[in-house]
């Protein structure tokens, strides 16, 4: 071969590029490369070395052949080789390919690393640059595990290049993003955080990003770097476009930069330093004012950068909302974008106002531009520029406003598109509840929104008024006049019948007395609606007779025509069917008083949060509403990311559990009413909840609880009561002290009185796994704290108390536990228990411990009960009721007759009885339904014999059934505790 | 029914475009484009279906020929329609090719308006076609020949026109078969089958009445005389008849009575699974020396008379995907390792009956990162052998034409066998 330039051109790439891209058809291509690869690898294969360009040349043709879609599965020993050749474009190459079709082979992985640990530490920067990228652009776990402890010492060391130091920079953001834990910046954080001093702009803008995303981790270590980025911002902000030469874009003065540096400033609080604070106002009023002044170029690219730092300088003073001046000025400032002929600003401009207007300093200047929004909703051509002013008019309104916005909601509603009037709906529902003065408006906005935009109504929406309604006695009547005068219409919408029937159901009779609305108008009303409807509808219509039969027994013949109907009593749908058979039962048979007490008006609803709020923020998703951000606010100190995540967790969980309004009205579980089956659907969980734990148990081993766990434990969640309920989002308690037991600990208490394994615990950062075991009066408990979170925990600490005069009944002995879990990781800590007498109270627990800088305080009680000492003793019935008779004073015996909440499954009934740590006596009672248990309680003090005997009426109404359960034991407390534990178990 | 036709080039530019329904709108021929020709994936179902239109398409060497239809069709009469279609073409202008396709446009599209009416398919016959349809320009006839071709179309025996007079009457006839087999490396047949066709080539004057007689096992043992005359005979699966055959005729005696048309025509195709001879067997060794080597050796063995000369013989030996070098040694014939189809091509021209012959390679690998083994894809082989691989024998061709004055003896009569090797595989 004649000695061709051996420079960058490679000829034969470039004949076997155009072959293909000659190829007549896919079969001719796939034959071209099946002949190269060949080709290639007798090349590779041949016993004479080949020289740096060829190699470079066939690993070029193999990344090509690549990129086409073809496997390739060698090479990449060549590849390899090519990183340690000292020409540039070879090495470029081997890079390349490394950083294309890298696996993880583990030697060639290590033949990599010593080839960037080469480049890294050859000083050519070139090479370094080309190392660095190859590690950004794998990125993988390996290579941070390789190199993350080399690139911050390129980064800060003295006579590294300045290009080098950029490519560091970015290099080690990628390595933290992609695995932060490998990364530690510890003893450089000082220093990188220094490289915002650095000469070179490039650098700065670099190692900014880098700043910004350390420290939205851990902003405490790089507190300094505020004082340092503001006196660069100002340092930009006076500098004269021309003072800074290459990173002067089109007049205005490096404005990546300083989007960059304003953007780093809001992961912190206000800077307390008199003088910084000063300085950084002074900054953001020239900015302020530069937005005044008259543009110095006519090109776009002039004012998007100029308003790009604009608005991120608003956003900064949205964040510190600390500077009344300053908030006054944006809130004009945007104003002017209001108007604006780019639609992009007008676009920013409102979203930046909603945040504006839930600032007490500015709300009053955002209001001043309520014209313009509304004019905006009802004009803007953009549909997302038109849903960011409702959202806006959703965030400004308040009790001065608030009748005009919803008007003004509601006339656009008519019009509005389709995208966004769930939403809109769900925001004028909301609003119209927050700022009524008076209920009867509310009850109008509402009817009338149902009759606007019924098919967008949520259900929440309409449950929302019903409770309104019932629980405020002085709209009771104006609501069932409206609702029947809005029933009049001929076409009336599902979601308003349903309200109707509600209403009309219960307070019928507040506007009986009018002859217009006599009874059998409003029954005649109604029905008229009834064929029309839904079968969820038809059912809550039926309710609604049998209260009319029982608020107006005028009305009884006609309902009564109604219900025996073909068409009820034999509905091909068993809900209906089973409504109408039970209430023509009900209104014949039971007599009136009966009735009145059967069909009772409904109680007041307990007040809780609104469900609208919930399926607004549900549908939202985190970050975007304003109702979420005064949540944030009140939260106290905001700094960046990790609170946010906290939210979306909130948020999500709130969408994954049914929400709490679900129930309301009971559609389903008409038990208020007629007392049916409680669903079959319970009991089934129960029987789950039951065997869960004990299949697994069987199979645990200590390392695996967790995950082991973890999967029956989901199906446990009605018991549980855990990760979706709102109240058990990570509590931020900043105190030391231990926080006050938390409301479900009783309830998680109970769980454990039958069953020694289990999940005690759990919330979304923490699992807490028991197992147990007892003999005598000792027992020994292991509990399992699992980081469910990918960051470590810090300062883990627990400690088990016994308050009050526990003291003197347990002895209680912990070990401490590593204050270190790492993320994902459990650790194990044994509690040695002994039981000195009886007792009542459980031991508390307290854990706590650091998760990103929030401290997390939790206390639980320890799931230990009296029972867990007893000890079984078998014996004959003659014995046991020879031993009955002796614990015959009134004292030793306790009693209860309870509700059975979980139905009468023997088996499960027989488990639970076995849990508690008694024997099960066959063939004592006379009767076979009923069981009887004997066990010995062992303290150290004494023995306490106890006899138990549970009796269970079957035969009666599911939802009715009831239990016996007597305890006769030789000392008064222990019967009472026992029987007050048991109680809560069947 | 057939909503429009379009041929496309390799690249996907439509060369010949007529819709004969409404239905069709024209951006089917994008869609077919688009999601066919141009599509990521290799496409191999013949038929497509894209939005509620079907496509069914066939492909000769680069050029795509795709039927569009909205309706549910025959598929089996529309594939029947393009290869008649193809042939068509092939017997007017030659080879199918982009080239031929653009300088006859004019009468592809006038061929289409005469096979293809509203979407049915109509007379498709050369013959016929070639009588009102011609290359040679407009050119004026008189009313009589206009009448006569008219009626003849339109007749009984559209397929042949009347008065035609050959001095020397001759008839060829081609018995072309196509074996395929599939077999395990220990010489286990895993399945056989041959499929032949049967291909008359006439010059016959007038009307005349033909009768072609083969030995076909139920016709034999029907006429009681199986083994006496050493014939054997064999067992027909299924076939298929061109349309001057009488049907009703083979239904009730089983004999093949017919007017053929005049030139050449496929008179018949049929299937055999049963008592195929096959011409050659492989026999494959491949020993794998470390993971580095690769040994082969194939023998192949004829199996036929000694007389006979098989031609065109061609092994393929397909060679593992990371092969860096091949050294081959072969007695007989050319062996060459083609690296752009991964095989090593043996190739033979002649080779005698109950022969053998031989081929040893070494194959050496590139190591490799893959797991993956290698899948050992079959050995395959071509050839063509100068007998029936079905045992299949024309016992006789009569010709009768009453009207004329020359009879059976008359006629000198050609009969021809070949077989070929469809898709003839070993595994290794």
């Amino acid at each position: 071969m004649p000695a061709v330039s051996k420079g960058d051109g490679m000829r034969g790439l470039a004949v076997f590029i155009s072959d293909i891209r000659n190829c007549k058809s896919k079969e001719a291509e796939i034959k071209r490369i099946n002949k190269e690869l060949a080709n290639i690898r007798s090349k590779f294969k041949g016993d004479k070395a080949l020289d740096g360009y060829s190699k470079k040349k066939y690993v070029c043709k193999l990344l090509f052949i690549f990129l086409l879609g073809h496997d390739i599965d060698f090479g990449h020993m060549e590849a390899v080789n090519l990183l340690s050749s000292n020409k540039y474009t070879e090495k470029q190459i081997g890079y390349l390919f490394i950083s294309v079709l890298v696996n993880s082979n583990s030697e060639l992985i290590r033949l990599i690393n010593n080839a960037i640990k080469n480049d890294l530490s050859s000083r050519n920067p070139t090479f370094m640059c080309l190392a660095l990228h190859c590690i950004a652009n794998v990125g993988s776990r390996e290579m941070a595990e390789a190199f993350a402890g080399e690139i911050p010492r390129i980064l800060v060391a003295g006579d590294t290049m300045d290009s080098v130091k950029q490519s560091a920079a970015l290099c080690l953001l990628r390595l933290y993003k992609a695995s932060p834990d490998l990364v530690l910046m510890g003893e450089w954080t000082s220093r990188v955080v220094h490289l915002l001093n650095d000469q070179h702009m490039g650098v700065v803008t670099a190692a900014i990003s880098l700043i910004t995303c350390l420290s939205s981790k851990n902003p405490d270590e790089f507190k300094t770097c505020v004082s340092l980025a503001v006196s660069r911002l100002s340092r930009i902000v006076s500098s004269a476009s021309t003072d800074l030469q290459d990173y002067t874009y089109y007049f205005v003065p490096a404005p990546w930069l300083s989007c960059k540096l304003l953007r780093l400033l809001q992961c912190y609080p206000p800077p307390e330093d008199g003088a910084v604070k000063g300085r950084l106002v002074e900054c953001l009023e020239t900015i302020l004012n530069k937005a005044q002044e008259p543009p110095k170029s006519k090109k776009v690219q002039h004012s998007n950068a100029k308003n790009a730092i604009l608005f991120e300088a608003i956003s900064l003073i949205i964040h510190y909302d600390s500077e009344p001046n300053l908030l006054v000025r944006a809130c004009n400032q945007l104003g002017q974008f209001l108007q604006h002929r780019e639609t992009n600003l007008r676009y920013l401009a409102l979203e930046s106002m909603c945040t504006l207007a839930s600032s007490e300093f500015s709300h009053e200047a955002v209001k001043t531009h309520i014209e313009t929004v509304i004019n905006a909703l009802k004009t803007e051509r953009d549909v997302s520029v038109r849903q960011r002013a409702a959202d806006l008019l959703y965030a400004m309104c308040d009790r001065s406003n608030a009748k005009q916005i919803v008007a003004e909601m509601l006339s656009y509603l008519e019009t509005a598109d389709y995208s966004i009037r769930e939403e809109m709906v769900l925001k004028v529902a909301i609003l119209a509840e927050k700022y009524a003065v008076d209920y009867s408006w509310y009850v109008d906005t509402i009817l009338n929104l149902i009759r606007i935009a019924g098919d967008y109504v949520s259900e929440e929406v309409w449950y929302r008024v019903i409770q309104i309604v019932i629980n405020r006695d002085d709209v009771q009547g104006y609501a069932a006049k409206t609702v029947f005068e809005a029933l009049q219409a001929p076409a009336c919408h599902e979601n308003m019948v349903k309200v109707g029937g509600y209403i009309l159901g219960e307070f019928g009779n507040l506007i009986a007395g009018d002859p217009r609305s006599s009874p059998l108008v409003q029954f005649n009303l109604l029905h008229s609606k009834f064929h029309l409807c839904s079968v969820p509808t038809r059912a809550l219509l039926l309710s609604a007779y049998i209260k009319f039969i029982n608020l107006f027994p005028e009305t009884k013949a006609t309902i009564q025509e109604v219900l025996r109907s073909d068409s009820q009593i034999r509905n091909s749908d068993v809900e209906l069917q089973q409504r109408a058979v039970e209430y023509l039962k009900l209104s014949s048979i039971a007599s009136t008083d009966v009735l009145a007490t059967v069909l009772e008006e409904m109680p007041p609803f307990p007040e809780r949060e609104s469900s609208i709020l919930a399926k607004l923020k549900k549908k939202k998703g985190p970050g975007a509403v304003t109702v979420e951000l005064e949540d944030g606010k009140e939260r106290g100190e905001l700094n960046g990311g990790g609170d946010r995540g906290g939210d979306a967790a909130i948020a999500a969980s709130n969408a994954s559990t049914p929400s709490p309004s679900a129930d309301l009205l009971g559609l389903r579980s008409t038990a208020p009413v007629s007392g049916t089956t409680p669903s079959a659907g319970s009991l089934l969980v129960d029987v789950f909840s039951e065997a869960g734990p004990s299949a697994t148990s069987a199979g645990v081993n200590d390392d695996g609880f967790l995950s082991a766990l973890h999967a029956p434990e989901a199906s446990d969640s009605p018991l549980v009561e855990g990760p979706g309920d709102s109240d058990s989002a990570p509590p931020t308690v900043a105190s030391e002290d231990p926080a006050p037991p938390l409301p479900e600990s009783d309830e998680l208490l109970n769980k454990f009185v039958c069953k020694n394994n289990g999940v005690l615990f759990e919330n979304q950062l923490l699992q807490i796994g028991i197992k147990s075991e007892y003999r005598q009066n000792l027992g020994r408990m292991y509990l399992f704290y699992g980081n469910k979170t990918s960051v470590q925990f810090v300062s883990f600490n627990t400690t088990v108390s016994c308050p009050g005069e526990l003291q003197s009944q347990l002895n209680v002995q912990t070990k401490t536990v590593e204050p270190l879990v790492e993320g994902g990781a459990q650790v194990q800590q044994v509690i040695n228990i002994e039981c000195l007498t009886d007792f009542i109270d459980a031991p508390l627990l307290n854990i706590k411990f650091r998760y990103g800088g929030a401290l997390q305080n939790i206390s639980l009680k320890l799931p230990v009960t009296i029972n867990k000492f007893f000890q079984p003793t078998e014996m004959a019935a003659a014995d046991f009721f020879q031993r009955w008779k002796q614990l015959s004073q009134p004292q030793q015996e306790a009693q209860k007759i309870f509700k059975a909440s979980h139905g009468m499954d023997t088996e499960v009934l027989k488990a639970k009885l076995l849990g508690l740590g008694t024997a099960l006596l066959e063939n004592v009672d006379p009767n076979p339904e009923n069981y009887v248990c004997a066990g010995v309680i062992q303290t150290k003090a004494q023995q306490v014999g106890c006899l138990l005997r549970l009796e269970p009426n079957a035969q009666a109404q599911p939802g009715e059934q009831m239990y016996r359960l007597t305890l006769r034991s030789s000392k008064d407390t222990v019967s009472q505790r026992v029987c007050d534990l048991l109680a809560e178990q069947f | 029914m057939i909503g429009g036709l379009f041929i496309y080039n390799h690249k996907g530019e439509v060369l010949i475009s007529r819709v004969y329904r409404d239905d069709i709108g024209r951006n089917a021929v994008d869609a077919f484009r688009v999601n066919v020709i141009h599509a990521r994936q290799q496409v191999r179902s013949p038929v497509t279906n894209i939005a509620r239109t079907s496509f069914f398409h066939v492909k000769r060497s680069n050029i795509w020929l795709a039927a569009v239809t909205k309706q549910n069709v025959n598929a089996a009469m529309v594939f029947e329609f393009l290869y008649k279609m193809c042939d068509v073409m092939t017997a007017y202008f030659g080879k199918i090719s982009e080239e031929n396709i653009k300088n006859n446009f004019v009468l592809i599209y006038e061929l289409l308006d005469e096979i293809l009416d509203f979407g049915y398919p109509q007379n498709s016959e050369t013959g016929a076609l070639k009588t009102f349809i011609t290359q040679t320009g407009i050119k004026s006839q008189s009313k009589e020949e206009q009448s006569q071709i008219t009626s003849q179309v339109t007749g009984q025996i559209g397929w042949r026109r009347e008065g035609i007079k050959y001095r020397r009457n001759e008839l060829f006839l081609d018995v072309l078969e196509s074996v395929n087999l599939l077999m395990s490396p220990q010489g286990q047949v895993l399945s056989a089958h041959v499929s032949g066709r049967v291909v008359m080539k006439s010059y016959l004057s007038g009307m005349p009445e033909c009768k072609f007689g083969m030995n076909d096992k139920i016709v034999i043992d029907k006429q009681g005389k199986g083994g006496g005359n050493g014939c054997q005979s064999i067992a027909i699966d299924d076939c298929t008849f061109h349309q001057c055959v009488r049907l009703s005729k083979f239904d009730a005696e089983r004999s093949i009575s017919f007017i053929p048309p005049d030139g050449e025509c496929e008179l018949m195709r049929y299937r055999t699974t049963k008592d195929i001879i096959l011409p050659f067997r492989v026999i494959p060794l491949v020993r794998e020396v470390g993971r580095t080597k690769l040994e082969v050796k194939v023998v192949i063995k004829s199996n036929f008379k000694p007389s006979l000369l098989a031609q065109k013989i061609e092994v393929r030996i397909p060679t593992p995907l990371n092969t860096s070098g091949v050294q081959v040694i072969c007695m007989k014939g050319k062996a060459k390792y083609k690296a752009s189809e991964n095989a090593i091509v043996w190739k033979i021209k002649r080779m005698a009956g109950m022969k053998e012959s031989q081929i040893s390679a070494e194959i050496e690998l590139l190591p490799t990162n893959d797991k993956k083994k290698w899948a050992r894809p079959p050995i395959s082989m071509n050839f063509e052998v100068p007998f029936a691989p079905s045992g299949l024998k024309v016992r006789y061709l009569k010709v009768f034409e009453p009207k004329l004055n020359y009879s059976d003896h008359d006629v000198i009569k050609w009969v021809r066998y070949i077989g070929r090797s469809g898709i003839y595989e070993t595994r290794c």
